[in-house]
């Protein structure tokens, strides 16, 4: 059973869709590389043997009871977190694209930064910045249209390898994208006025399946993000927002 | 012209027959058949009121009788479909928390369970 084991407390999400394939050594994975956290994953409502193999290789299970989408997934996760008391929650995808190697390097600086979120970045630093394709594209036009909402440059925009401290885990469990959650969630976080920082990190190719964002539905999910991202910088909930210190 | 007022006055009253089956079929809940009761009522009003109709033509500078009228109705049901719009989106949001809920507290009765 899951169980915050007091201050600093680290839980690792993964989010899993009909991941029966790749989720048994992303569990595993997690597990050799922190081997005293629990893993928990969350099956929206997957048809496949999902939830079997993610219990066998050692995780627990949030088993959502119909299909809610990937940001309702991850907000499952995030609220029981909050209400088990977790510190620290990092996300990290069924797809076994993230390397699990990265998950200490990600909670480390989790700790020490003051960050409300790290992000696992493929691109910060410049490498793989010239990604060709519609994603490619995807990523530079987002990156642009983020650069004056943020205040700077967010290399990796769509990473799904993400941490956060109790702060945002309070924020998120309460309001969060619902639909294409990585690029609006940033958004959401810096209207409340919250930190992140990106860290370098290794991804490697899905390991079976396809992702859900197929070319055909790229462009409507350009179209959808930008919609999410500008309604959320018109949005003002006051009540979240931080004091200016000395104010 | 007449005959469009006259095919408007036939679709509003199918729509009034098909909502008020609807309803007491119970395929649509009574709160929501208010709505398309009176959008009925109304495209029935104003298929019978050919004065009031080139009034407003007049009125507003439209060049054609028929085009206030397909305005007035096509107005009307872009709020409808607004308003309905805004129901899917409350009643999904309430859904998603529903299921996270429901979700969260199977976990925690598998704790339990465990625990026992």
């Amino acid at each position: 059973m899951i169980r915050a084991s007091g201050p600093g407390s680290l839980l690792v999400i993964v989010p899993a869709w009909n991941e029966e394939g790749a989720i048994a050594q992303v569990v595993q994975d997690v597990r050799r590389s922190v081997p005293d956290v629990p893993v928990l994953v969350i099956d929206d409502c997957s048809t496949d043997n999902t939830i079997r193999r993610a219990r066998e290789a050692g995780a627990d299970i949030l088993a959502l009871p119909h299909h809610l989408g990937l940001g309702g997934c991850v907000q499952a996760g995030y609220k029981l977190a909050f209400e088990l008391g977790f510190d620290y929650v990092i996300r990290v995808d069924g797809d076994g694209q993230h390397d699990a190697c990265d998950i200490p390097r990600i909670f480390e600086r989790l700790k020490n930064s003051g960050c409300e979120m790290v992000i696992g970045s493929r691109y910060v630093g410049g490498a793989g910045m010239h990604e060709s394709g519609l994603r490619g594209l995807g990523i530079r036009l987002f990156r642009r249209v983020l650069r004056p909402i943020l205040g700077r440059w967010v290399y990796d925009p769509t990473s799904g390898f993400v941490g956060v401290n109790r702060a945002a885990l309070d924020v998120f469990s309460r309001s969060f994208p619902l639909d294409y959650p990585e690029i609006e969630a940033l958004v959401v976080l810096q209207r409340r006025r919250f930190r992140f920082e990106e860290l370098p990190c290794k991804m490697h190719p899905r390991r079976t399946g396809r992702s859900s964002i197929t070319p055909t539905k790229s462009m409507y999910y350009i179209f959808h993000v930008l919609m999410g991202v500008f309604i959320n910088v018109l949005r003002y909930e006051s009540r979240f927002h931080r004091k200016p210190k000395g104010g | 012209m007449q005959s469009l007022l006259q095919i408007t006055t036939v679709l509003s009253v199918c729509l009034l027959l098909v909502v008020f089956i609807s309803v007491r079929r119970e395929h649509i809940r009574v709160e929501y058949s208010v709505t398309w009761f009176l959008a009925s009522v109304f495209m029935l009003l104003l298929s019978r009121a050919r004065p009031m109709l080139d009034f407003a033509t007049r009125h507003f500078g439209i060049p054609d009788t028929p085009l206030t009228l397909f305005l007035t109705i096509g107005s009307i049901f872009v709020i409808m479909f607004f308003r309905l719009s805004m129901i899917i989106s409350s009643l999904r949001d309430d859904n998603i928390a529903l299921a996270q809920r429901v979700a969260i507290l199977e976990f925690h009765i598998q704790s339990l369970r465990e625990r026992e």
